[in-house]
C-alpha cells in the first residue's frame, strides 16, 4: 500500500482513492480526478516532472508534488 | 422583446474546444477588441446577424475549465458572469464543448446552467464523431440537460445557421438549474444562504460566498452578508469538494444513457507524436529547432519587407517636401508625421510573423508539449513551464507578453516572469540592433558560412536571454514569497491549425500593437519635432548671428545654410536639452544628438532611430538626406573628424539598448498586472544602472 500517482509507471493504471483536500488544488478536481477514477501515467517529463495522465478521460499534466499526494490502488 | 436593442451573448467554453473557431464564423471581421475596465485582458467582442431584425454582440470570453477562477484570465469569466451591471452581462450564453471530452466540457455547462442563463449547448468537431466511434443520443441529451442543443463543426462552417435559428428563439429555453446541490451537501446551510439572497440564484449566492477575493463589484452591505457565510473556510472547502463529485455523478448518469464511444484507441496517433515530441533527446531537439525556425524567420524573411517600408517613407518624406507648399505644415508633415508613422509601420512583419508562429504552434497543441517539457526546467528559474509562451512571446513585444503570463497561476513564478521579459529582445530594438549593427560591424563571413553581422545579432539575443535567466535566479532567491502550487494544464489533442484562426489571431495582435504602441512612436514623434523645430531667443534669431559671424569667411550659400541648421538645432529645446544631458552620456561615448534621441527612447525604444532621423532631417533641412541608414554613417565627431558611430560607440550603444528597461508601455502594463509601482520601478532603475554601468565600461575599453 502507499501507492499514489507518482509511484505509477509509464503505461499502468490506478484506481484513485483518496488525497489531502488541502494539497490538491480545486482545479484539478473540477477537470475530472476524483475518488474512484481511473488514472493512467502516459509520459514522465525528461527530467522526471511533470507527470502526464489520463484521468477520467482527461489528458493532463501535473506536477509530482502533486501526484504525490493522490493516493491509488494499482490495478493489475 | 429586444429586437430594436443589441442582444449580448457571451460564449463560454473550455480551452481546445474550438470556441473561437466558432466566434469567428459568427462574426467574421466584425471583430474588435478593448478592454475590460480597469483591467487590460483584451475583449474580443464581435457583431453577428442572428435575423433579419436581430443582431447580437458576441463577447468571447478567455477558455476555462470552471467558473471558479485559477488564474486572472479566467477571473473575468466569474465577472461577466456574475457582475449584472457590466456591459457585457449576457442576455444569453452559448457554451461550447467538444465530442471527445463532452464529460469534462458539460461540468461547466452544468455551471452555467445553475446560474439560470438561458443557456444552449453547441457541440463542435461533429463532424468527427464517425471517425471515433462516438455515438450521441441527442434527443434523450436535450431532455436530461433540459436544454436545447446544436451539433456543429465551426472549421467546416457546419451547423451555425442552426444555431442562429435557435438563438431567435432564445426567449422560451429553459432556465432551470440541472444540479441542486443544497440536498445533496448540506439542506440547511443552502436553505441560509437562499433566504439571506433572495435577488440571486442559489448557485450565484454560493459562487459569491466560494470565492477567495471579496468581489470588486458588489456593494458593502452585501459583501459583509457574504463574508457572515465564509467564515468557515475548511468547511467552503469540503463543500467545493463535494459539489465537484456530485456534478460529475449526475454528468457520468447522464452521459451514460445518452453517450457511448468505441473503443479502439490503442496506438493511435496522438500518443506516437507525445512519444517524439516529448522524448528527452528528440523532444528538445525540436523544440530547439522550432525556436530557430522562428528567430531565422524574423530576421530573413522580415528584412526584406522592412528594407522596403525604410525606404518607402523615405521617399515618401522627400516627395512631401518637394510637392508641398514650403512652410511650417509641411515641415510637421515631412519631418514629423511622416517618419513617425513610418517609424511604427516598420514592425508589422517582425510582429505578424511571430504571431503566425506562435499561433500556429498553439492551435496544433505543440505549446502544451514545450511546457511540459520545460516547466522542470523553468522552476529552478522560479518560473514554470507556462512562462516559455510570455518569454517566446517578448521578441515580439514585451506588452502582449506580459498579458500572456495571466495564465500562470503561481504568483511567485508569474511575478519573476514579468519582471524578466524586458529582457528579452523585443522586435523594437531590432530596428536600433540593425541599423547599428550594419554601421559597425563589417558584412564578412566567418568560417566560410556564418554572416558576421548575423553572429552580432544572435549573440544580442542569447545576451538578452542570459539577463533574463540570471536575474530570474536572483529574482528566485531574493523574493519571499510562499505559494501553492496550482499547476495543472491540459493536454489537447493535435489538430491541424486552421488559416482562419490564425490569420485573426495574427491581425488582431498586430493591430493591438500599432494602436497602442503606434500611438505613443507617432505622438512623440511629433513632439520631438516640435521641440527640434522651435527654441529660445538664439534660435530665433540663429540666421542673423550665423550669417554675421561667418560674414569674413565668404562661404558659399548652400554650406551658409547648413551652418544655420545645425546652429538652430543645437540651440532648440531639444537641443538645449541634449546638452544639459552631455556630461552624463559622454561616459558612454555620446554626443548631445545621439543622447536626446535617447531620452526619447525611454518612451519606446524604436523612437530611438525616428528620433535621429527627425533630428538629422531638421538639421539638413530640405536636402534630401537618403535613408537614415546612410545619414547616420556620414555623421562625424566635429572635434576628431572621426565617424560618429564608430565600433566603440556602436558596441556602446548596442549593449544600452540589450540591457536598458526603455518602454512606458510595458512599465505602465507591468504597473497594472502588479498593481503596484514597486516592480515597474524596480524593473526602470535596475536596469538603467545595469545597462548605463556595461555601456561605461564597454566604451571605456574599446575606445
Amino acid at each position: 500500500m502507499g501507492d499514489t500517482i507518482a509511484s505509477l509507471l509509464i503505461g499502468e493504471i490506478g484506481i484513485i482513492q483518496d488525497f489531502c483536500l488541502d494539497a490538491i488544488p480545486l482545479n484539478l478536481l473540477e477537470m475530472g480526478c476524483l475518488p474512484g477514477k481511473e488514472v493512467r501515467l502516459l509520459q514522465i517529463a525528461p527530467l522526471k516532472d511533470p507527470l502526464y495522465i489520463k484521468v477520467n478521460g482527461s489528458h493532463l499534466a501535473i506536477r509530482i508534488e502533486t501526484a504525490k499526494q493522490i493516493n491509488i490502488t494499482k490495478l493489475r | 422583446m429586444k429586437s430594436n436593442s443589441l442582444l449580448n451573448i457571451a460564449l463560454v467554453g473550455n480551452p481546445n474546444t474550438g470556441k473561437t473557431s466558432l466566434f469567428n464564423q459568427l462574426t467574421g471581421l466584425n471583430q474588435k477588441v478593448g478592454n475590460y475596465p480597469g483591467i487590460t485582458v483584451d475583449k474580443k467582442q464581435g457583431k453577428c446577424k442572428i435575423s433579419e431584425n436581430l443582431t447580437a454582440e458576441i463577447t468571447d470570453l478567455p477558455g476555462t475549465y470552471s467558473i471558479n477562477p485559477t488564474t486572472l484570465d479566467e477571473t473575468i469569466v466569474l465577472e461577466t458572469l456574475l457582475n449584472e451591471n457590466n456591459n457585457s452581462f449576457p442576455d444569453l450564453v452559448i457554451v461550447v464543448a467538444e465530442v471527445e471530452n463532452l464529460k469534462r466540457n458539460l461540468f461547466l455547462f452544468s455551471q452555467i446552467k445553475d446560474l439560470q442563463f438561458p443557456s444552449i449547448l453547441v457541440i463542435n468537431m461533429s463532424d468527427q464523431m464517425i471517425r471515433k466511434g462516438i455515438t450521441i443520443e441527442i434527443d434523450a441529451l436535450k431532455l436530461e440537460l433540459k436544454s436545447e442543443i446544436v451539433l456543429i463543426s465551426a472549421r467546416k462552417n457546419l451547423g451555425i445557421d442552426a444555431l442562429k435559428r435557435e438563438i431567435e428563439n432564445y426567449e422560451n429555453w429553459n432556465t432551470e438549474p440541472i444540479a441542486n446541490i443544497s440536498d445533496k451537501i448540506d439542506t440547511a446551510f443552502f436553505e441560509d444562504i437562499e433566504n439571506t439572497f433572495p435577488e440571486f440564484s442559489l448557485y450565484k449566492s454560493w459562487l459569491l460566498i466560494t470565492q477567495q477575493q471579496n468581489c470588486g463589484f458588489l456593494s458593502g452591505e452585501l459583501d459583509d452578508k457574504i463574508t457572515a457565510f465564509n467564515t468557515d473556510k475548511e468547511k467552503i472547502k469540503k463543500y467545493q469538494h463535494k459539489e465537484t463529485i456530485y456534478r460529475y455523478q449526475i454528468i457520468n448518469e447522464i452521459l451514460k444513457k445518452t453517450y457511448s464511444v468505441d473503443k479502439n484507441e490503442a496506438t493511435d496517433l496522438r500518443s506516437k507524436l507525445d512519444r517524439i515530441l516529448t522524448h528527452r533527446i528528440f523532444g528538445y531537439i525540436i523544440f530547439f529547432g522550432v525556436l530557430m525556425t522562428i528567430f531565422q524567420s524574423i530576421f530573413e524573411w522580415a528584412s526584406v519587407p522592412m528594407n522596403l517600408i525604410d525606404g518607402l517613407f523615405a521617399n515618401l518624406s522627400d516627395y512631401a517636401k518637394t510637392n508641398l507648399p514650403e512652410g511650417t505644415f509641411t515641415n510637421l508633415i515631412s519631418e514629423g508625421v511622416i517618419p513617425g508613422v513610418g517609424g511604427v509601420v516598420i514592425f508589422i512583419p517582425q510582429i505578424a510573423i511571430l504571431f503566425l508562429f506562435i499561433a500556429t504552434l498553439e492551435e496544433t497543441g505543440y505549446m502544451s508539449r514545450v511546457v511540459f517539457l520545460m516547466d522542470k526546467i523553468m522552476r529552478k528559474f522560479g518560473m514554470s513551464g507556462k512562462s516559455i509562451i510570455p518569454l517566446i512571446s517578448g521578441t515580439a513585444c514585451a506588452i502582449p507578453a506580459i498579458m500572456a503570463s495571466r495564465n500562470i497561476s503561481d504568483w511567485k513564478e508569474r511575478l519573476i516572469t514579468i519582471l524578466v521579459i524586458p529582457f528579452t529582445t523585443c522586435s523594437a530594438r531590432l530596428p536600433v540592433y540593425a541599423i547599428l549593427i550594419a554601421l559597425i560591424i563589417p558584412n564578412e563571413r566567418v568560417l566560410g558560412i556564418f554572416n558576421l553581422q548575423g553572429l552580432t545579432l544572435m549573440g544580442l539575443y542569447l545576451l538578452g536571454f542570459t539577463a533574463a535567466i540570471s536575474s530570474s535566479i536572483l529574482l528566485n532567491n531574493v523574493l519571499k514569497i510562499k505559494t501553492k502550487s496550482l499547476f495543472v494544464i491540459e493536454m489537447p489533442n493535435y489538430k491541424l491549425p486552421s488559416i482562419k484562426n490564425i490569420f485573426y489571431e495574427v491581425v488582431e495582435k498586430t493591430k493591438a500593437f500599432i494602436f497602442g504602441a503606434g500611438k505613443i512612436i507617432l505622438a512623440l514623434s511629433i513632439i520631438l519635432w516640435f521641440l527640434a523645430s522651435n527654441g529660445p531667443a538664439k534660435f530665433e534669431n540663429a540666421s542673423e548671428f550665423v550669417t554675421t559671424q561667418e560674414s569674413t569667411n565668404n562661404l558659399p550659400d548652400a554650406a551658409l545654410q547648413k551652418k544655420i541648421s545645425s546652429y538652430r538645432l543645437e540651440h532648440s529645446y531639444i537641443g538645449t536639452m541634449g546638452k544639459i544631458i552631455e556630461p552624463v552620456i559622454k561616459p558612454m561615448g555620446y554626443d548631445w544628438k545621439i543622447g536626446i534621441a535617447l531620452i526619447s527612447s525611454f518612451a519606446a525604444r524604436e523612437v530611438f532611430i525616428g528620433a535621429l532621423a527627425t533630428i538629422y532631417n531638421v538639421e539638413s533641412e530640405g536636402e534630401d538626406v537618403g535613408t537614415i541608414k546612410e545619414r547616420m554613417a556620414a555623421e562625424v565627431d566635429p572635434k576628431t573628424g572621426e565617424k560618429r558611430f564608430n565600433f566603440a560607440t556602436g558596441m556602446s550603444l548596442l549593449l544600452f539598448y540589450a540591457f536598458a528597461m526603455q518602454c512606458i508601455g510595458t512599465l505602465a502594463i507591468v504597473k497594472r498586472e502588479t498593481k503596484s509601482w514597486k516592480w515597474p520601478i524596480l524593473q526602470l532603475t535596475g536596469m538603467g544602472v545595469l545597462a548605463y554601468v556595461v555601456s561605461v565600461i564597454t566604451y571605456t575599453i574599446l575606445s
